[in-house]
């Protein structure tokens, strides 16, 4: 009997959680009619079915993670025996002819289609669908040259906290020894020496956590965690660095520092302070993968990325009259709202030129400038929050941006978005001033440089000509990677966003 | 140092041994008056007579043979294979003979013969005038192989071949004879048989190559120096015996290794480099060991996109170089 399998969402993806099941045991189903819902990282996809038939067995329950390929379901084909195994009576029809000629048959069947992607079905339907299943790209996103693991292990680095360059996201031997250089990473040898075993065990189904970590491409969440918050502040004690290493970056490591002690001396772990188990009237919940990611990644941006943060205040009356003015028309003519956002948008890719440094990214051994100027828009969704990207948003007018923007709003709020719609940004705008916020320290979303907030519009008595007027101001925050960018620069460029945005006419 | 074609190299390696050493003769068809279909030995049979200047007839199982009996009676004969095609007949004198008469004579007999002769496509020579045969002999221990590509080492390795005691084959990409100038020593000098060169250095990645390949490598890897990769060039020069320490330097210190040749590539050259690397350096490597040679086909053809298809190009290697960067 045909087996439906875990599609590969995404280039570097190697497991998918499955979230609902539109359909049960029993149910009829037509190929291509949604048969589950499956999410990775932050893509929540619709899996259209591969062959029209009835449900016969779901394999793979709510809320189980499976590795890419493997099976999920089985579907029985229209006139065909159950197999023996499958005894929930469920298919209808075929006469039990019994083991022999249906396993004969099933056989066959089966031989057609052994571990057959899903996506000989749906590629040209669904917009959503998923790239072709092989061995060789499930095991691609998790692999580990030689060379990586050689140094890994000589250095006690943790691979799965290093954010790959190589292809995919492939961690590569020289991002492990920028790692060794900025030394953010050592615990003594008791521990963390292995990379966690995804390469060989990520097909078949290996940890999650570990193996979700090397994917570099999706998309990250730069939520603006409010600053202190009460959890994990992973700069504390056992860690050792960020906090105290921002100022010296290339502070050499002592690779030669594992004096072996490795008498059980637990090693610096990240949770480090005691936890309660739950109590009775405790709530556990249980992390979606959307939940997991946005945790390893503000780890990771946080312990990996020095942060420095500035603020200005805009004087945004204009601009506020204008889209008072303007958006009644603006709404008949192109069918969406007109907000600030576009603005803001159209003034950051306007300093982006003239300050392309804010558009980059640490690679270790290099800073690379990015050509293209990719904007990544937080949105809040259901579960958390998603940054669909913009690409090349300098090239478009303010209503292509509106629209756009609306567009990718609607895909995140519904769950649609693509991977394509995720990666690949180079800067990443919140507005957390729709929440009343009026400051706010984001975190970075690496591998990018830069984050900016909007905050809320406030009338605030103003000096103006010395005088003092109601005037409308909103804070732009910004956090920078301080690898990348000075103060200097980051200042300048905010100023730059900032004299457009005060100077807005249309 | 002068400046020289590898073709005027390989004729000045010539001249100066049979002018330094009177047992030194050339063999081979069209080397008398015609003076090789070159050129290489114009003015020669003038110069050194017919004694030591023989047009042979078209039977190189006969010129190979007759060379290993000139050889094993005290002469230094240089043994020339109007093109590498033609080697064919005389496999069984080079591989059942010639290699193997120090070893079957425990010493007793020694064969310092040179067969010299063109090989490589790219002058549109299709089927009988293209191809490369490396792969072919060197498998046979007792025999040594040299490939030079500029006209130093053509110059310095055929020098040493000639000074060599037993049987080296002295393979020469026909199409650099003229394409490639470059600076050559004055005076006596040799290269070492069994020495890589460096062709140019790099840390990104390095490329494993000999013969015409070894320029065009240079030239992607200049090209891709402004995209900001930094890619190692090494010229092996000797296919037998290989330089595998200098083959075991680059790939760890690059980590990313692309073996680059002409000939086809199953059984190729590359395959035993990839398997010293393999043995020897597989934990200093960060991708899989990538060869990028000729396709496996019976042979290259006329027509010129048959010949282009076949032979790996600038933008071919260029592209493959980037992507082994980049994996």
């Amino acid at each position: 009997m045909p087996q439906v399998l875990m599609p590969q969402l995404g280039e570097t993806v190697t497991e998918g959680t499955v979230g609902r099941w539109l359909k049960k045991a029993g149910d009829a189903v037509a190929k291509y009619e949604p048969l589950l819902e499956v999410e990775t990282d932050k893509v929540a996809s619709e899996i259209p079915s591969p062959f029209t038939g009835t449900l016969a067995r779901i394999i793979a329950g709510e809320g189980s993670t499976v590795p890419v390929g493997a099976p999920v379901c089985e579907i029985l084909a229209p006139g065909e025996a159950p197999s023996v195994p499958a005894a929930p009576p469920a298919p209808a029809a075929p006469a039990g002819e019994p083991a022999q000629p249906v396993a004969a048959q099933a056989k066959p069947q089966e031989a057609e289609r052994p571990a057959s992607p899903i996506v000989a079905a749906s590629p040209s339907k669904s917009p959503l669908a998923p790239a072709p299943v092989t061995a060789q790209s499930a095991r691609d996103g998790v692999r580990y040259s030689p060379a990586v693991r050689r140094l890994a292990r000589m250095h006690h680095i943790d691979l799965s906290g290093l954010a790959g360059s190589g292809r995919g996201g492939r961690i590569t031997a020289r991002d492990v020894m920028a790692r060794v250089q900025t030394g953010a990473a050592a615990p003594p040898p008791a521990e963390r020496v292995q990379p966690p075993h995804p390469a060989a065990a990520a097909p078949h189904g290996g940890a999650a956590p570990a193996a979700a970590a090397p994917v570099s491409r999706p998309v990250e969440p730069a939520r603006p965690v409010p600053p202190a918050p009460p959890l994990a502040q992973p700069t504390t004690a056992p860690i050792e660095q960020p906090a105290a290493r921002v100022a010296q970056p290339a502070a050499p490591h002592a690779p030669t520092a594992p004096t072996v002690a490795p008498a059980a001396k637990p090693a610096p772990v990240l949770h480090a302070v005691p936890i309660a188990p739950p109590g009775p009237d405790d709530t556990v919940i249980r992390l979606s993968q959307m939940r997991r990611t946005i945790a390893e990644r503000m780890v990771l941006s946080k312990t990996t990325i020095p942060h420095a943060w500035s603020m200005v205040e805009a004087d945004v009356t204009n601009l506020v009259a204008w889209r008072s003015k303007e958006k009644e028309a603006f709404k008949q003519r192109e069918g969406v709202n007109l907000t600030f956002l576009p603005v803001v948008i159209q003034a950051v890719c306007a300093a982006i030129r003239e300050y392309p440094m804010v558009n980059a990214t640490w690679a270790g051994d290099s800073i690379i400038q990015r050509r293209h100027i990719n904007v990544g828009v937080a949105v809040d969704v259901e579960d958390g929050l998603v940054v669909p990207v913009v690409k090349d948003a300098d090239r478009y007018s303010l209503a292509g941006l509106a629209t756009t923007i609306n567009e990718l709003v609607t895909k995140a709020r519904s769950r649609r978005l693509t991977m394509d719609d995720l990666s690949d940004g180079t800067i990443t705008l919140d507005n957390t001033g729709s929440l009343g916020s009026i400051a706010s320290v984001p975190i970075i979303n690496p591998p990018q440089a830069a984050i900016l907030t909007t905050e809320a519009i406030v009338k605030r008595p103003w000096v103006v000509n010395d005088a003092i007027a109601t005037r409308h101001i909103m804070n732009l925050c910004m956090c920078l990677d301080h690898r990348v960018l000075d103060g200097a620069v980051a200042s300048h460029f905010l100023q730059a966003v900032k004299k457009r945005l005060e100077a807005w006419t249309v | 140092m002068a400046t020289k074609t590898v073709l005027e190299g390989v004729r000045d390696a010539l001249y100066n041994e049979m002018v330094r050493d009177e047992r030194v003769f050339i063999m081979g068809e069209d080397v008398g008056p015609r003076g090789n279909v070159f050129r290489i030995t114009d003015g020669f049979l003038d110069k050194f007579g017919r004694q030591r200047v023989l047009d042979t007839p078209l039977a190189e199982a006969s010129i190979v043979g007759v060379a290993i009996g000139a050889a094993m009676a005290g002469m230094r004969p240089v043994a020339e294979i109007q093109f590498a095609d033609f080697i064919y007949p005389a496999f069984n004198q080079v591989v059942g003979e010639a290699a193997k008469i120090r070893y079957r004579s425990a010493g007793g007999n020694t064969c310092p013969l040179v067969i010299r002769t063109p090989y490589g496509g790219g002058v549109r020579g299709a089927l009988s005038h293209s191809v490369s045969v490396e792969a072919l002999f060197y498998h046979a221990p007792g025999l040594k192989i040299v490939v030079p590509s500029t006209p130093a080492d053509a110059q310095g390795l055929l020098t040493s071949a000639i000074r060599d005691e037993d049987p080296v084959m002295v393979l020469e990409h026909k199409k650099t004879y003229r394409l490639v100038k470059g600076e050559v020593p004055d005076g006596d000098f040799t290269v070492p048989i069994g020495k890589a060169a460096v062709a140019r250095e790099g840390k990104d990645l390095c490329v494993i190559t000999y013969g015409l390949m070894r320029h065009l490598a240079v030239e992607a890897a200049e090209a891709l120096a402004k995209d900001g990769i930094d890619a190692e060039v090494l010229d092996l020069r000797s296919i037998r015996p290989m330089d595998k320490e200098a083959i075991l330097a680059s790939a760890t210190k690059t980590r990313r290794v692309l073996v680059l040749h002409e000939d086809q590539k199953f059984g190729g050259v590359g395959a035993e480099i990839a398997a010293i690397i393999a043995e020897d350096a597989l934990f200093e490597l960060d991708a899989p060991v990538k060869r990028l040679c000729g396709p496996d086909v019976p042979a290259m053809g006329y027509a010129k996109e048959y010949e282009e298809a076949f032979m790996p190009n600038v933008e071919r290697i260029t592209a493959a170089m980037r992507e082994l960067a980049a994996a």
